[in-house]
Parts: C-alpha cells; sequence; structure tokens
C-alpha cells in the first residue's frame, strides 16, 4: 500500500528551477531513500513534503491526506529529523523531548513517560537532565531523532540522519533506523552517502538536478546497467613481462577483456560468465600461477555512476565539508 | 484541549527561556529607572513624577516588548528551532499569539517598573487605573506584534536591532508624548496620526494627567484596528516568508 505519493513535484525559486516536476511513491513500511550529491533537490523535496515549503506545482499525498491542501493534518502523523540538530540549547534533554511533544498536544504525563522511554531507548537516560548544548555531535543527533519521533509519527522523514557525525554515532543511528523499519514506520531519507542507502533503504531514488533518474530497490538498480562479469587474479609472476599471455588470453576467450592492475594482478571483465577453470589451465601452462581469484561484484556506487555520470569523488568531498 | 496543550507550552518556554533571564530582568528594571532619573536630572523643578510617567511607561513597553521579540524569534530562525514551531500541526495564528504573547507580558511587566517606583515617591491615586492598563495592553500588543514584524524581515539579530531602533525613535518622538502633536510641524503631523503609541500614548496621558488629544474610545478603536491589520501582516508575512 502507498503511503506517500508524490506526482510531478515542482519547485523554482525565482529562475532556478530545484526540482523538476519529479514523481514517486513510498510504500507502508518501507525505507525509501532520495540519493543525490549537495544542490540535488532533495532538502527541497522534503521541505515541500512536511510543509515547509510551498510546492511550485504537482501533488503530494500523504496517508490518504492532500499535504498541499491539509498540511496541519498531515503534520499530525510524520515526524520530522532535520540536517541539523535544531533542539534548544539551554534546555535538558528531557524538557526537550517534553516540549515537542507538547507542541503535539500531548497531556504532561504522557509526555514525560513517552520523553523518558525515548531517552532510555536512545542511551541518554545519563545525559537527561544536562543540558543539550552540552551534548557531543552524536549525542545531539540522537536526541534530535528521539525528539522525531515523541509524537509516534507513522512515517519518518530523515534529512541527512548521519552527516557530520563520528563512525560509531554513525553506526548506532543507522541500526536505530533499521529498528524503527521493524515497528512498522515509513521512512523517507535523503543521504549523499552511498553505501548507507544501500545498506539501509529498501528502495532508492538517485536524484540529480532536481529531477529524478531513476527509482528502484539495490537490486533492480543493479540490473538497471549493463552486467559486466569481473574476475581478480592475483598471480605469481608480473604479467607484464610475459610477453603474448594478455593477447592469448584475449584471443582464446573473445568475450574477455584483460585490465592490468598492478605487476601481480588484473582483472578479467567480460559480458558473460567467465570460464575461470580453462582460464586458469591456460596461464598454469604459460608458467603463471594463480594464488587468489576473486569475484568482483558491482557495487551501487558503480551503478550510480554510470546512471547519473557524477564523479562519486564530488560526493565523497561534500562527506567531509 | 491539544491546542492550549501546544500554545501553553510555546509560551511557558518562551518566558522561561528568554524573558526570566537574569538579563532582561535587569534590562526591565535598570532601563525604565534610568529614563526616569534622567528625566528627574535634566528638569528636577519643570517636570513631576506623574507627568512622565506616560512617557516612561510607554517607552518601556515599546523597547522592552520589540526588542525581546524581534531578536528572540530571529534567534530562534537562524538556529532553526522555529521551524519546529512551524512543523507543529498548529495553525499559524496559535503560533503568532503564543508568540506574541510573552512579549505582552514582559511589557506589561516592564510598564509597571516605572509606576511602583513612582508610588513610593508621590500621590497616584489620582490614577485611573482600568484605562491605563487597558492603555499598557494595547501598547504592549502592536509593540510586540511591531517587533514581530521586524524579526519576518531580517535574517540576523544585529540586523533585527537596527531596524527595531529604525521605527522606535522616530515613533517615541512623533507620538505626542515628548512634543505635543499640536506643536510638531504640519509636516510631521499626518505621521504622527499613523502611529499606533500616539493612541496609546494619549489613551496614558488621559488615565495618569487627565489631558488627551483623541476621545478614548475613537483611541481604543484605532488601537485595535492597529491590532487586526498588523496580525494579519505578521500571519501573512511569516506564511510568505517563512513557508518559501
Amino acid at each position: 500500500m502507498e503511503i506517500v505519493k508524490v506526482t510531478n513535484l515542482k519547485k523554482a525559486y525565482g529562475n532556478l528551477q530545484a526540482v523538476k516536476g519529479i514523481s514517486f511513491s513510498i510504500k507502508q513500511g518501507e525505507i525509501f531513500g532520495l540519493l543525490g550529491p549537495n544542490g540535488a533537490g532533495k532538502t527541497s523535496t522534503i521541505n515541500m513534503l512536511i510543509g515547509l515549503s510551498r510546492p511550485s506545482g504537482g501533488n503530494i499525498m500523504i496517508d490518504g491526506m492532500d499535504a498541499i491542501k491539509d498540511i496541519k493534518k498531515v503534520q499530525r502523523i510524520i515526524g520530522v529529523i532535520p540536517d541539523e540538530n535544531n533542539l534548544y540549547g539551554e534546555m535538558s534533554g528531557f524538557d526537550n523531548l517534553c516540549f515537542c511533544a507538547s507542541l503535539y498536544g500531548i497531556g504532561k504525563k504522557e509526555r514525560e513517560r513517552r520523553a523518558m522511554e525515548l531517552l532510555k531507548q536512545f542511551g541518554l537516560t545519563d545525559a537527561a537532565k544536562r543540558p543539550f548544548r552540552t551534548y557531543s555531535k552524536g549525542m545531539k543527533r540522537r536526541l534530535t531523532i528521539a525528539a522525531g519521533l515523541i509524537h509516534d509519527p507513522k512515517i519518518l522523514f530523515l534529512d541527512e540522519p548521519t552527516t557530520g557525525i563520528d563512525v560509531e554515532s554513525t553506526r548506532q543511528i543507522r541500526d536505530l533506523i533499521l529498528s524503527l523499519k521493524k515497528q512498522g514506520r515509513t521512512i523517507l531519507m535523503t543521504t549523499h552517502y552511498i553505501e548507507e542507502a544501500e545498506r539501509i533503504c529498501d528502495r532508492i531514488a538517485f536524484i540529480v538536478n532536481g529531477e529524478i533518474v531513476k527509482v528502484g530497490t539495490v537490486a533492480e538498480l543493479m540490473e538497471s546497467v549493463e552486467k559486466e562479469y569481473k574476475i581478480k587474479l592475483q598471480l605469481g609472476s608480473n604479467i607484464k613481462e610475459l610477453k603474448g599471455v594478455r593477447e592469448e588470453l584475449e584471443r582464446n576467450f573473445l568475450n574477455c577483456k584483460i585490465e592490468v592492475l598492478e605487476q601481480n594482478s588484473c582483472i578479467i571483465v567480460s559480458k558473460g560468465p567467465i570460464p575461470l577453470s580453462p582460464i586458469l589451465q591456460m596461464l598454469d601452462s604459460q608458467g603463471i600461477s594463480v594464488f587468489e581469484a576473486k569475484a568482483i561484484k558491482p557495487s551501487l556506487e558503480d551503478v550510480f555512476v554510470r546512471i547519473t555520470g557524477i564523479d562519486v569523488s564530488k560526493l565523497e568531498k561534500e562527506k567531509v565539508s | 484541549m491539544e491546542t492550549l496543550i501546544a500554545f501553553w507550552n510555546i509560551l511557558k518556554k518562551d518566558i522561561k527561556n528568554y524573558y526570566l533571564k537574569p538579563p532582561n530582568i535587569s534590562w526591565g528594571i535598570i532601563f525604565p529607572l534610568s529614563w526616569t532619573l534622567m528625566q528627574l536630572i535634566r528638569s528636577p523643578g519643570d517636570v513631576g513624577i506623574v507627568e512622565l510617567l506616560p512617557g516612561l511607561m510607554a517607552m518601556s513597553i515599546l523597547f522592552g516588548t520589540t526588542s525581546m521579540l524581534a531578536v528572540t524569534i530571529t534567534f530562534e530562525k537562524r538556529s532553526k528551532s522555529f521551524d519546529r514551531l512551524l512543523l507543529a500541526p498548529i495553525s499559524i495564528s496559535i503560533l503568532v499569539s503564543a508568540k506574541i504573547l510573552g512579549a505582552i507580558l514582559f511589557g506589561i511587566v516592564n510598564a509597571f517598573v516605572p509606576v511602583i517606583f513612582a508610588a513610593f515617591l508621590v500621590d497616584l491615586r489620582g490614577v485611573s487605573w482600568g484605562i491605563a492598563l487597558v492603555a499598557v495592553v494595547l501598547i504592549a500588543i502592536t509593540s510586540a506584534l511591531l517587533g514581530l514584524l521586524v524579526a519576518v524581515s531580517v535574517r540576523e539579530v544585529f540586523e533585527a536591532q537596527t531596524l527595531s531602533n529604525f521605527f522606535r525613535f522616530p515613533m517615541l518622538f512623533l507620538c505626542g508624548l515628548f512634543i505635543p502633536i499640536d506643536k510638531l510641524p504640519a509636516i510631521l503631523k499626518p505621521i504622527s496620526f499613523c502611529l499606533p503609541l500616539t493612541y496609546g500614548a494619549d489613551m496614558l496621558n488621559s488615565a495618569i494627567i487627565h489631558s488627551s488629544s483623541f476621545n478614548i474610545l475613537l483611541s481604543f478603536a484605532i488601537m485595535l484596528l492597529f491590532i487586526i491589520v498588523l496580525f494579519y501582516l505578521c500571519k501573512r508575512n511569516i506564511e510568505k516568508k517563512w513557508i518559501l
């Protein structure tokens, strides 16, 4: 069942078309990822879905409600975790959660119970009474996520949930997102971490320059590009020194191409399955021993690069910045 | 009931986080006190404390309320914590009302600081407290709404302060508190009639020194009109500028 349905959604800031008529839907209980570089339109899209920005065109339906006309009704059932930790620095973790609960009309006893429960769930009980500004980055992130859950929303919107935090906190937050899915929540998250999208998301949309260029599960996205089989061989000799070996390999195994990596290793690339045994026999007959043969599977990163044409190192730089 | 919980907690949070902070409490006391002393030192023989009260009360409200609201909202907007309020399932009108109520209460308390000092020095039994309270509340509401208008128009805290002064000082000198409106140059009089503080100050004058330029009911009606227009403008500007 589709719980979020976005049709031909557009957003323009003056002459700049930030979102150019995107369409996608999210099924109940799935984690849907918007993956793209900075400025791709991820945050603009989320902001339109949660009511912080008005679309220039298109439709948004969330849980059967028109999210453009009835945004206040929609806001009751959604939780938002922004890319910045925007809680109140002077207030304690506990008070922040209670305040966020009160915005949804939750009574005092109930909001205190929920706040304590979430602080426990997120490993922040010991810091409950400390001002938010004294928290570490990872703790701040966790409390910001807890604040988005305080009213028990059906759908969660996470904007760059792990940007700018340490490895351990990133791991905790990723586990936490997966546990939220297990609780039956629907999650839309934006990220520019390819491995995060691959690990967490059920389906991913590649968004570039305000357009969704591809949507699918990781498996579907992998299949969508031309399939290549790759086997990396670790050799006992320097293949560059053995003249004619490479040519003979390519002559005998017509579909295969040999890419020499270093002195003692090469990659065999083919459009079809690679006949490993005859290749090994041929190399053996040439006096080249093979110590290791390893299949190399294409990564989501390869798929992303092929579909979007974006240099992944650009995304890597964004992670650092 | 749910809306009331949200409303009350936004108000409570603002009072606790901003208005009850020691610097603001001291501002609320020191500012009106220093104005009082300044006026007395400047003209000890000519001006009585009672005559000074309407001006001091109006100034205390105007400066306290506009500063606090413009600064706190700009600060919340910069830190993006204001987005939390915009994402809450409450209407913009409720949100605006909750945000300005803290500033209004702060303004009202500020207004009565000079009154408390004056009560020790002069007889205030002749003051019409009912009218004075209504005037104080109306000035506080219009000032808070002006502060909110400023907050919506700027991005940085220092810009909020600069823009606030841009209208606060002219308003103070043109509202008839220090220079009677009939003594203002002809070119400035129309401006004076367009300022909410002119009518609020006139109500205060009427309540405290029993002298006024306008009918008190007319001033009351005009102040209400200002409140409605300013509230509408604030709501419209928030929707337009903050929900992009």
